[in-house]
Parts: C-alpha cells; sequence; structure tokens
C-alpha cells in the first residue's frame, strides 16, 4: 500500500458518500429506493467509468510510446461515434449489444488510421504525436457531424459528444462493469504493458510478443471507448490528465501506479458529476462539459511547466 | 519548416506579378459568374442582394487571406494561421460571454453598428494577448507553442460550452446563430465599417512589406540588419488582430481558409516578397470563397455546405503540411 494509494481511496470514499447525498429530490421516506434506483447506480456509473478511461488512458500511452495520447485525441472517440452513428442508421432497432461491437470495430478503425498517420512521423517531436491526433479526430468529428446532419440525426451525436450521466439507472448503466473489467484485465498484464513501452526490439528481446500485445492493447482501448460512448457519451481528458500527474508523482512502474491511477481517473470523473450537479441545483451540468473545462486546463499545465519537457515522449 | 514544402514546376514558368495578375483575372470572372449565373425575376433586386453578398465575401476572403501571410512570417512558420492557434474558440467565448452578460435580449437589441465595434474591439484586445502569450513561450520550441495553442482553444470551447448550458434556450439560440460562418444576411452597416477598416489596414501591411522581408529571415538576422524585431511583430500581430476580429465578428469563423489561401499565394507565386505575397494571397482567399460560392450556391443548389468544405479540404491541407514538415 503506497500513500497515494491510500489517500486516493479515502478521497474517492469521501466523493462516494457525497455523491449519494446530492440530488434534485430528497432523501426521506422512500430513500432507499431512490438510493437503488438512481443514486448508486450513478455513482458506480461514475467510478467505473473513470477508472476505466485513464486505464485505457495508460494502455494508448505505452503503445503509443507518447505520454499525451488519450482516446479522444487520436480519433479513438470520434471514430466510436461515427459507428454508432453508422449502425443507428442502418438497423436502428439493434440491440444495444450489437451497436457496441459497431462502435467498438470503428474505435478501432479510428485508432488505426491515427497509427497509421503517426507511423511516418519521427518520434523526436513528442508534442507532434497528439497534436495530428486531435486534427485527425477534428476530421472525424467533422464527417461525423455532416453525416448526422444529412441524416437529421445531429441530437444523437450530441448525448454521444458529452459525456452525461443524469439517465443512469439501474439497468441502463451496467456495460460499464465490463469495461471496469478490461481495467481490471489490463492490471493483471501490467508487466507486459511496461515492456511494450520499451518499443518493439527491446521488447522482442525481452521476449514479449509486441505485435499481439499492440493488437490486445488497441482492442482493450476500443472496446472501453465504445461502451463508455454508447452507455454515457465522451469524457474527454481523463485518459491523459491522470496517468500524467500519477507519473509525475509515482513515476513509471504500472504495476505499482495502475491502480492508484484508476482510483485517480474514478475521483476525476465523480468529482466531476458532484460539481455538475451544484453548479446550478436543481438543474445538471453534464459531466463531459465539466472534466472538459478541467481537464484542458489541468493539460495546459502539464504541457507547460517543466516536468512536462523532460518527461516528453 | 521549410519555404519548399511545395515547391513546383509549374512557378518557373510565371513571374510573381504574372502570377498575381493571373489571380486577380480569376478573381474578376469569379464575381463576374456570380453577379450573372441564374438571374431571373426582378433583376435589379436580385444584384442588390448578390451585391452586398458578393462584397462580404471579398472583405472576408481578402482580409483572412492577408491576415494570415503576415502572421505565418511572424510566426515563422507556413502551418500556423490564427484560427489554428485557438482564434476561432476565442471569438465564440467571447460571444457567449456577451451573451451571458449582456442578456439574450440585450444582445440582440444592441445597436448593430456599435456591437459590432464593441465585437471587434474586444477581440482584437484578447487575441492581442493571446498571440502575446504564445510567442513569449515560443522561442523554446514550436510544436509545443502549437499544441498549447490548439489546447487553449479546447478550453475556451469547453468553457463557453459550460456556460451555454447555463443560459436560458432563447439565449443559447442568439449564441448558435453566430456559431457558424455565414455569409446570409450580413448586416449592411458592419459590412461599411469592416470595408473602412480594411481599406486602412491593408495599405499599412504593405507599407511594412520591406520590413516584414527582413523579419522573414529571422529574429537574428533582422536584429542585425537594424530592425527592431519585437516591436516589428508587436505591430504586425496588432494589424492581424485587427483584421481577423474584423472579419471573425462581420460572419464568424472559417478557420483554415487563411492556411488555403496563404499555402496557394506562396505556391503560385513562388517568391518571399511580401509586396506581392499580401495582395497575392487577399485576393486568392477572396477568389476561394466567391468560387467555392458560385459553385455551391449556384451550381449546386447548397446554401450551408461552403464552410464545412473549406473546414474538411483545410484540415487534411494541415495534415499534409504537418506530414510533409515532419518527412525534411
Amino acid at each position: 500500500m503506497t500513500r497515494p494509494f491510500i489517500i486516493a481511496v479515502i478521497v474517492l470514499t469521501c466523493l462516494s458518500v457525497l455523491s449519494l447525498l446530492i440530488g434534485a429530490s430528497r432523501l426521506d421516506g422512500n430513500a432507499l429506493h431512490l438510493l437503488t434506483i438512481s443514486r448508486a447506480p450513478r455513482t458506480l456509473a461514475a467510478l467505473l467509468c473513470g477508472a476505466a478511461m485513464a486505464v485505457a488512458g495508460v494502455i494508448m500511452q505505452q503503445l503509443v510510446r507518447n505520454r499525451f495520447v488519450e482516446p479522444s485525441t487520436t480519433g479513438t472517440t470520434e471514430g466510436a461515434m461515427l459507428g454508432l452513428l453508422i449502425i443507428t442508421l442502418i438497423a436502428p432497432g439493434a440491440p444495444v449489444i450489437v451497436k457496441m461491437s459497431a462502435a467498438a470495430l470503428a474505435a478501432l478503425g479510428g485508432v488505426a488510421g491515427f497509427l497509421a498517420l503517426i507511423h511516418r512521423l519521427s518520434p523526436r517531436d513528442p508534442f507532434m504525436v497528439p497534436l495530428i491526433g486531435l486534427i485527425w479526430s477534428g476530421i472525424l468529428g467533422a464527417g461525423a457531424t455532416w453525416f448526422a446532419w444529412h441524416a437529421d440525426l445531429v441530437q444523437y451525436l450530441g448525448n454521444w459528444m458529452t459525456g452525461d450521466f443524469s439517465g443512469v439507472l439501474a439497468g441502463r448503466y451496467e456495460l460499464l462493469w465490463l469495461a471496469g473489467g478490461i481495467a481490471a484485465l489490463a492490471y493483471i498484464s501490467a508487466d507486459a504493458l511496461t515492456v511494450t513501452g520499451l518499443g518493439a526490439a527491446r521488447a522482442r528481446a525481452l521476449g514479449l510478443d509486441h505485435r499481439r500485445a499492440m493488437q490486445l492493447g488497441l482492442g482493450a482501448v476500443a472496446l472501453v471507448t465504445a461502451l463508455v460512448v454508447v452507455t454515457v457519451g465522451a469524457v474527454p481528458f481523463v485518459g491523459l490528465v491522470v496517468p500524467n500527474l500519477v507519473s509525475r508523482l509515482m513515476g513509471d512502474n504500472l504495476r505499482r501506479t495502475l491502480p492508484v491511477v484508476a482510483l485517480g481517473g474514478a475521483a476525476l470523473v465523480l468529482g466531476a458529476d458532484i460539481v455538475g450537479r451544484l453548479i446550478r441545483w436543481p438543474y445538471e451540468i453534464p459531466v463531459g462539459t465539466v472534466v472538459g473545462v478541467a481537464g484542458a486546463a489541468i493539460f495546459l499545465w502539464i504541457l507547460n511547466t517543466r516536468g512536462g519537457h523532460s518527461h516528453a515522449g | 519548416m521549410q519555404a519548399d514544402i511545395l515547391a513546383s514546376p509549374l512557378r518557373m514558368t510565371m513571374t510573381p506579378t504574372r502570377a498575381t495578375w493571373l489571380i486577380a483575372t480569376v478573381l474578376a470572372l469569379a464575381c463576374t459568374a456570380f453577379m450573372t449565373v441564374g438571374l431571373s425575376g426582378r433583376i435589379g433586386f436580385i444584384l442588390e442582394l448578390r451585391a452586398v453578398k458578393l462584397a462580404a465575401l471579398l472583405v472576408v476572403g481578402g482580409g483572412i487571406g492577408a491576415a494570415t501571410v503576415l502572421f505565418q512570417t511572424v510566426a515563422a512558420n507556413r502551418i500556423l494561421t490564427p484560427g489554428i492557434l485557438g482564434f476561432d474558440a476565442l471569438f465564440l467565448f467571447i460571444q457567449t460571454t456577451l451573451v451571458m452578460s449582456l442578456g439574450g435580449l440585450g444582445f440582440a437589441t444592441l445597436n448593430t453598428g456599435p456591437k459590432f465595434l464593441i465585437e471587434t474591439g474586444v477581440m482584437m484586445v484578447a487575441a492581442s494577448a493571446l498571440f502575446g502569450l504564445l510567442f513569449r513561450t515560443r522561442r523554446a520550441d514550436l510544436s509545443r507553442m502549437l499544441l498549447t495553442g490548439v489546447i487553449i482553444g479546447v478550453l475556451l470551447r469547453s468553457l463557453a460550452g459550460l456556460m451555454q448550458r447555463l443560459m436560458d434556450p432563447s439565449e443559447f439560440a442568439v449564441v448558435q446563430s453566430a456559431m457558424f460562418a455565414s455569409f446570409n444576411g450580413v448586416e449592411r452597416t458592419n459590412l461599411a465599417i469592416a470595408a473602412v477598416l480594411f481599406a486602412v489596414i491593408l495599405p499599412l501591411a504593405q507599407a511594412m512589406a520591406g520590413r516584414l522581408d527582413v523579419m522573414a529571415l529571422g529574429r537574428r538576422n533582422a536584429l542585425g540588419l537594424g530592425l527592431d524585431h519585437d516591436r516589428a511583430v508587436l505591430g504586425v500581430l496588432a494589424l492581424v488582430a485587427a483584421l481577423t476580429a474584423c472579419a471573425t465578428a462581420l460572419v464568424g469563423p472559417i478557420s483554415f481558409l487563411g492556411l488555403l489561401a496563404a499555402s496557394l499565394a506562396h505556391h503560385l507565386t513562388g517568391t518571399h516578397r511580401h509586396a506581392v505575397l499580401i495582395p497575392a494571397s487577399a485576393l486568392l482567399g477572396a477568389a476561394i470563397l466567391v468560387i467555392g460560392q458560385t459553385v455551391f450556391e449556384r451550381v449546386l443548389g447548397q446554401q450551408s455546405s461552403l464552410a464545412v468544405i473549406i473546414e474538411f479540404g483545410g484540415g487534411l491541407l494541415f495534415l499534409t503540411l504537418v506530414l510533409k514538415g515532419m518527412l525534411k
């Protein structure tokens, strides 16, 4: 048990209790019902989503070997949205598992396109990688918007573009447990991930099937992203700022840091959701918007302080 | 980033001045086509409507084209444009803040002339602050500055989004109409103000052409040649902020138009002399808009797609430039 881990657990417990107590209606006669139907699922959804996105960010950063990538800066999130749009158009009544698979496949396509783009890039310049990823995401996003505009689905797209927990009820978020499960699997293979982060040649020299590790890792990232987008909508920057902050505090041994990253991601998303619920009580601000502001601000700080310099790449 | 990313055999056959005249001819033809294609019914009325729209296209395209060349010289980089460094997001943020602080009704009932001037003024100040901030950190490395600019854009966009969530739906509708570039329904008073501003600024920029040529040699060389580089940078940035703020306040954000115009201007004229580059880029910016609008409105019968297509094409060009720059 490291000290950051214990602090993260304490913070998370406080936030969870707070999250259970806050909402538009009071906890009175029907308190138990309200808690089990709405508040507890919502809190769990935020925790699972935050943890899974933060871990997905770490996986991505190890595979691409760049500190500034995560699903929303590599076209993965936009790919998932495109996939959802297409499946909604072809088969509007498809069960959620089919939609999820389509989104995951398209997310994989998005990240594959990103990898093809940076394959031609010299790794000397670490800031160019996320920059190209952002432009790539922008192009995919513009494509999705254009497509949605013509198919009259802009409103759907809006739902997926901004993560929001206000619609979470018991029975509507359980897919996120799968995302949580994938994050747990990542912990089991933490050492393999660390080795992958050393680069293809060194990883092979250490006896790791680098190609297979890449495929599995990217598959996991695409699946997590698709699950989160399908159930609550995109939650940007979590996978980027949390791993960077943790790595500044604790270094890069994933076996040690992954649990803290997961807890930190959960705390960030749950905290943002609580802020969103309080800022204009009893109305709500979507968590995606709050995380967007906080995440961009933290990212700017990371980018322009000395740590970002020496750790980059 | 080298200047010759887009080197081509085409420009060997043409002198820079001739290339500029060619662009001017194309623009004139495009304007004629815009005014005359598909005329029917009450010709006088339609011509008047079209003339206003054409004037808006010319002013915006010319302003953004010229501003981008100036900006790229100061930034010593062919990929940067004010739009990529978060200017559009700044515009959105300021619009939202204005609506938020004045209320939707207050915002909508402001007199158009003063409102336009206020918007332009606020944006000029904010843009100078933003560019100044970015350029101070620039010396170290360019890609970090680029990424910082893009993320500042994301931050401003998110902040605007947050404020939009706090608004009434009626206030939101006011903001939403300002979010996308539109050449339909440009206010004539504003257009006149913008045209006058441009008529003042463009000759000023043209007068600085010699100094800009020296600045393009780099800070150290410019200092060696006796140019107060930092002060000149501030002056040019003020012009850029004025041009971009004015164009954006008039029709809304078009981020990649400047990149297209400036890249084409460098490519077609093949010169480093700003006395040619500035007018060439201004003409090209206007030509892209007029041709695009003619094709979309008259030939394809679509109203809204021009801005989207420019964003898409410009985005692809940006990626190409970045990748080519990386391969060097």
